[in-house]
C-alpha cells in the first residue's frame, strides 16, 4: 500500500499559519490580534481559535477604529468576537483627532491616520507582538516583508535591515518599547483566502457578497454612498449591484459590481478576476507607486 | 496537490527579475491593474514593457534597478501553484539567497549565457547544495545575444555540471532560455530546435518533489502545551516523520516513556495519522513533565543529544563577525540555548572550495565550519537527514540580530570517537617539574594574596608558575557559567582540568577558587592522582567574620545572595596538606610555607 502523506495545499498553508500562531502564544509576553472584520482578519481569528482548540485563544484581538466603518461590519466584528471568546480593544482614529495627535482631512481620507492610532494603543497596551492578516500577494512592498516583521520604538519598517528568516525558525527577540509585526497568513493569495472560507464555512460580513446600494462612480471606482462620503458637485448615486474585496474605510474602499452571492460563486470570480484586489478597490493605494511602502516605513500595516 | 517552493539565483543582470516577470506574464498569472502600472512605468524610463519592473518593487530597487530584499511572488497553473523566492544577486545579499534556499524544493540559477559561470554561479549553486535544495534547474539565459547556438549552451552547461559534480545536487537540468523575448520559459522556442527538453514552466509543473521530506524518523518538537479545565496537549509541528495513536514515545531530554493517546488537527478533528509537517496538538497516556523545547519521538529512534555540536555557518551579521570563543543565544526547533563557538575548523573559499583551516574568523557572507558548545544538550539530527531538526539559527544577544544560519554535520568529533595523542616527550623529558597548589576558602579569606604572592615567590626562583584566579577565569574559560551549585562543579572541573595540562607541563598551578564543594574539590585531586601528578590542597582557614571585615569586593556588605559561608554551603577540607591561618602570619610567609612544601 502507498501512502502519500501530502498535505493539499491549503493544508500546507493552514499547518504554516498554526505553527507561526502557537509560536507567538509561546514566546511572546503580550501579543494582540489585529481585526478589523474584514476577511483577512476573520480568517486569522479563525486559525486562531483552531490553533489552541480546545483552549481559548490566549490573546485579545484590537481593532483601529477609523470611525468611518461600514455598519455591518462592526455588528459583523462584535459578534464574531463574542463567539470567539476573546476580549475586544478598540483604537479610535476619532480620539487622535480630538487630541489634536492627528488632523483630520475629508480628501485624503482616514486610511494613513490609523498609523499613529495603532502606534498610540500598542505603546499604551505594551504589545510586543501584533499579528495582521497581511497577504505578500497584495502589494509589492508587502511582498518584500518576513513573516516576523521586526518594527523599532517609533514603530517603523526597515526593508534593507530586515533579519534573514530561514526554514520555520523566526527571531522575535525585541528589547522593550520595541516590537514584532507578525503574518501568518504572508503565503497566502486571495483565492487561498477565499477557498479556505469556503471549505471551512467561515462567514463574513455581508459586504462581502453581491447586495444592491447606492454608488458613486469616482476616480475611477465605485465608493459606496455612506454618511461618511459627502457627494461632490455633479455627483448622481445610482443603485447597483456590488460586492466588497476588501473591507475598510468606507471612504476609501470601493466596491466591484458583481452577481457572486455565495463563497462558491467569489472563488469563481476571483479565480477569473484580471485586476488585483488593492487595485480595484483601495484609493489610497493609487496615490503613488511606493504609496503602501512609504506608509509601512511609517509604522502602517 | 502539493505548491512548488522555488527559490532564484543568479549574479546581477543576469536577468532574474525579467525572468520572473516573463514567467508571471506569459502564464497570464499577472493582473492588468499591475500590468498598467509597469506599462507607465517603463514608458517613463523611456524603455519598453521592462518585466522586471513587475517584481522590483522598493523605491531603492526601482531607482537603481537591482533587487534588493528576497521578494515572494505567487502563481498557479492548472496543474500547480507556485511560491517564487526572488532573491537578489548582488554579493552583500547573499543573506537573502540563503533565506529563500531555506524553504525551498527548487533552486533557480540563471546564468547569462555571453558571460559564462561566474563566481556568483558556483556561490548559489553551492549555497543551494549547502542548504540541501533537493532539485536544481540552471537557467542559460540571453541566449539572443550567443545567436541562440547550441555550442555555446553545450559549453556553460558542461562547465557548470563539471563544478556541480563536487556538490551535493541530486536532481540537475540546464534550460536555455531568453527571458527577454521569452523562448522556453513557457513557450517553446523556435529559435533554438535543438533543445530537446522542456521548457521552464512545464519542468516546472512536472518535477516530483513528494519525497524530499523525512517520513521516517518521528520528531515531535513540543512548541505550545494546551491547556484547558479537561484537556492538557502538547502543540507543535511534525517535524518529520508519522506518528499515530498508540504509539510508544519518548519525551527528551528527560527520557520518560508513555504512549500516544490522541492526535488532533486545529480545531478538533481526530486524527489516525499525522505526519510532517502537520501542525497537531497530541494527548499522551501520561502527565508528564514535558514543555516547549522538548522533543518527542520513538524510544528505538532518537535524535542526538549532546551538547558538542560540529555545523556549517553561513555569516549574517553586518556587524561583527565570528570568532573562537564568542556566544550567542542557538535557536534550534522550538529551543533555545546559549553557545559558544569552541572552534572555527576551516572557513570555505565557496568558488574553489577551497578549505582554509587557518581561518580565525567569518565575517559577512562568509561561510565555514565551527563547533559549537551549548549550555544545554541540544536534541537534534545532521541536517542532511532533516532540515528541520538539523538547522538553526545564531542571534546576537546584545543586538537581536540573527547573525548566522547553521546546518548541523553532526555530533562533534569530540564527544563522539575521542581518542587521546600521546605526546612525544615523557615528563621526565621536561626542564621542570608541575605541580597544582588548590587554595579553597570562603570569598575575601586571603586566597588570592598569598596566591599572587607564591608565583612572584616562585617565578622568583626559576620555577615556571602560573596564577589561575577564579574571578580572572570568570572572564573566560567559565564566562558562561554562573553561581548555582552545577555551574560552580562546573567552574571547579574545568580550572582542574586546566590546571593538570598546567602541572603536565611542568609548571605549577597557582589554583586561587572559593570551590566550596568537597566533592568538586576530591575529584581534581583524584584527576591529579591518576595522572601522576602533585596536588596540594591549601585551606586559607579564615574565620566568616574576618572575611566580611576586609570584604574587598562589597559581596558582604552587600548581601550578595548564594553568598559562600553565609547563604551558601562551604564544605572545609577534611585532609588538607596546608591550613591557614591569620595567625600564620602575612601573604609573603605563608606563601613561604607552601613554597617549602613544594619542595620538601
Amino acid at each position: 500500500m502507498t501512502v502519500s502523506y501530502e498535505l493539499t495545499h491549503l493544508q500546507g498553508l493552514e499547518a504554516e499559519a498554526v505553527h507561526i500562531v502557537r509560536e507567538v502564544a509561546a514566546t511572546f509576553e503580550r501579543p494582540v490580534l489585529l481585526f478589523s472584520g474584514g476577511k483577512d482578519s476573520v480568517v486569522m481569528l479563525h486559525l486562531a481559535t483552531k490553533a489552541f482548540w480546545p483552549a481559548p485563544v490566549p490573546f485579545p484581538v484590537l481593532h483601529i477604529d477609523t470611525g468611518h466603518n461600514f455598519d455591518e461590519v462592526l455588528s459583523f466584528r462584535d459578534l464574531a468576537v463574542e463567539r470567539a471568546g476573546v476580549r475586544l480593544i478598540v483604537g479610535r482614529v476619532q480620539d487622535d483627532i480630538d487630541s489634536g495627535a492627528v488632523a483630520d482631512d475629508p480628501v485624503a481620507g482616514r486610511n494613513r491616520l490609523q498609523t499613529t492610532t495603532l502606534l498610540r494603543t500598542i505603546g499604551e497596551h505594551r504589545f510586543d507582538a501584533v499579528f495582521g492578516g497581511a497577504r505578500r500577494d497584495e502589494e509589492k512592498a508587502r511582498a518584500k516583508e518576513r513573516v516576523f516583521s521586526f518594527r523599532d520604538r517609533y514603530g517603523q519598517w526597515d526593508p534593507r535591515g530586515q533579519r534573514p528568516e530561514l526554514w520555520n525558525l523566526y527571531n522575535g527577540r525585541h528589547k522593550p518599547g520595541e516590537h514584532i509585526r507578525v503574518f501568518p497568513l504572508s503565503n497566502w493569495t486571495e483565492l487561498d483566502i477565499w477557498r479556505y472560507i469556503r471549505d471551512e464555512g467561515i462567514e463574513l460580513p455581508p459586504l462581502y457578497y453581491a447586495h444592491r446600494r447606492p454608488v458613486v462612480a469616482r476616480d475611477g471606482m465605485l465608493l459606496a454612498v455612506t454618511r461618511f462620503l459627502p457627494l461632490l458637485a455633479g455627483e448622481e448615486p445610482v443603485s447597483s449591484l456590488v460586492r466588497f474585496r476588501t473591507v475598510g474605510d468606507a471612504t476609501c474602499t470601493g466596491c466591484v459590481e458583481s452577481a457572486a452571492a455565495t463563497p462558491d460563486d467569489v472563488v469563481a470570480e476571483v479565480a477569473a478576476t484580471r485586476v488585483t484586489e488593492r487595485g480595484a478597490t483601495r484609493a489610497d493605494d493609487r496615490i503613488s507607486a511606493a504609496g503602501m511602502e512609504d506608509r509601512k516605513r511609517e509604522g502602517y500595516f | 496537490m502539493k505548491s512548488l517552493r522555488i527559490a532564484t539565483a543568479g549574479s546581477v543582470d543576469d536577468g532574474k527579475s525579467t525572468l520572473v516577470g516573463r514567467l508571471l506574464y506569459d502564464s497570464k498569472a499577472t493582473f492588468t491593474d499591475q500590468l498598467a502600472a509597469v506599462e507607465q512605468a517603463s514608458r517613463d524610463r523611456g524603455e519598453e514593457l521592462n518585466l522586471a519592473l513587475l517584481t522590483d518593487g522598493l523605491r531603492a530597487e526601482r531607482e537603481q534597478g537591482i533587487t534588493i530584499d528576497v521578494a515572494y511572488r505567487y502563481f498557479a497553473t492548472p496543474k500547480r501553484s507556485f511560491v517564487i523566492a526572488d532573491t537578489p544577486g548582488h554579493i552583500q545579499y547573499t543573506r537573502n539567497m540563503v533565506t529563500g534556499a531555506s524553504t525551498a524544493d527548487l533552486a533557480l540559477i540563471l546564468v547569462d549565457a555571453s558571460l559564462g559561470l561566474t563566481e556568483q554561479s558556483r556561490r548559489h549553486a553551492f549555497l543551494a547544495s549547502l542548504l540541501g535544495v533537493p532539485h536544481v534547474v540552471l537557467c542559460v539565459n540571453k541566449m539572443d545575444l550567443v545567436g541562440y547556438t547550441a555550442e555555446r549552451f553545450e559549453q556553460i552547461s558542461a562547465d557548470f555540471e563539471r563544478f556541480a559534480a563536487r556538490l551535493d545536487v541530486h536532481d540537475l537540468s540546464v534550460i536555455p532560455v531568453s527571458a527577454l523575448h521569452g523562448d522556453n520559459v513557457v513557450h517553446r522556442s523556435a529559435a533554438m530546435p535543438w533543445y530537446e527538453g522542456l521548457p521552464l514552466l512545464h519542468h516546472l509543473e512536472q518535477v516530483h518533489v513528494a519525497s524530499d521530506r523525512n517520513l521516517i524518523d518521528a520528531r515531535f518538537p513540543v512548541q505550545y502545551v494546551v491547556r484547558s479545565p479537561s484537556f492538557r496537549g502538547y502543540a507543535g509541528t511534525l517535524a518529520g516523520g508519522v506518528m499515530r495513536p498508540g504509539d510508544e514515545v519518548v519525551a527528551l531530554p528527560s527520557g520518560f516513556t508513555t504512549t500516544v493517546r490522541a492526535i488532533w488537527a486545529p480545531g478538533g478533528v481526530r486524527l489516525d495519522e499525522a505526519f510532517a509537517p502537520q501542525a497537531v496538538t497530541l494527548q499522551l497516556a501520561d502527565d508528564l513533565d514535558v514543555g516547549r523545547g522538548d522533543l518527542l519521538c520513538r524510544p528505538g529512534n532518537r535524535p542526538h543529544v549532546g551538547s558538542d555540536l560540529d555545523a556549517m555557518l553561513c555569516w549574517f551579521g553586518e556587524r561583527s563577525g565570528l570568532s573562537v570563543g564568542g556566544r550567542y543565544v542557538l535557536r534550534h526547533t522550538t529551543a533555545e540555548t546559549r553557545v559558544r563557538v569552541t572552534a572555527l575548523e576551516y572557513r570555505l573559499d565557496v568558488n574553489t572550495l577551497h578549505r582554509d583551516p587557518d581561518a580565525t574568523d567569518l565575517t559577512l557572507n562568509q561561510i565555514g565550519r565551527a563547533r559549537l558548545h551549548a549550555q544545554r544538550p541540544v536534541l537534534f539530527d545532521a541536517y542532511r537527514r532533516n532540515r528541520a531538526t538539523g538547522g538553526f539559527i545564531l542571534v546576537d544577544e546584545v543586538s537581536n540580530e540573527t547573525v548566522a544560519a547553521g546546518m548541523i554535520t553532526g555530533p562533534s568529533v569530540r564527544s563522539s570517537s575521542v581518542s587521546w595523542h600521546s605526546s612525544g616527550v615523557s615528563r621526565s623529558d621536561r626542564s621542570s617539574s608541575g605541580a597544582t597548589v588548590w587554595l579553597t576558602g570562603l570569598p575575601a579569606s586571603g586566597k588570592s594574596s598569598v596566591a599572587v604572592e607564591l608565583e612572584r615567590r616562585l617565578v622568583a626562583a626559576g620555577r615556571p608558575a602560573y596564577l589561575l584566579d577564579g574571578d580572572n577565569l570568570r572572564h573566560g574559560l567559565t564566562s558562561d557559567l554562573g553561581f548555582g551549585p552545577a555551574d560552580r562543579s562546573e567552574n571547579v572541573r574545568r580550572v582542574g582540568e586546566v590546571a593538570k595540562l598546567f602541572a603536565d607541563a611542568g609548571v605549577v598551578a597557582v589554583v586561587s577558587l572559593v570551590s566550596p564543594y568537597r566533592a568538586d574539590r576530591d575529584a581534581v585531586r583524584a584527576l591529579h592522582r591518576a595522572a601522576d601528578l602533585p596536588f596540594v590542597e591549601v585551606f586559607v582557614d579564615t574565620p566568616v567574620e574576618v572575611c566580611a571585615e576586609r570584604d574587598p569586593k562589597g559581596l558582604y556588605a552587600r548581601g550578595e545572595p548564594g553568598l559562600t559561608g553565609v547563604s551558601a554551603p562551604y564544605e572545609p577540607p577534611q585532609a588538607a596538606e596546608l591550613v591557614l591561618r591569620p595567625a600564620d602570619g602575612d601573604p609573603v610567609t605563608t606563601a613561604g610555607l607552601i613554597a617549602e612544601l613544594l619542595t620538601g
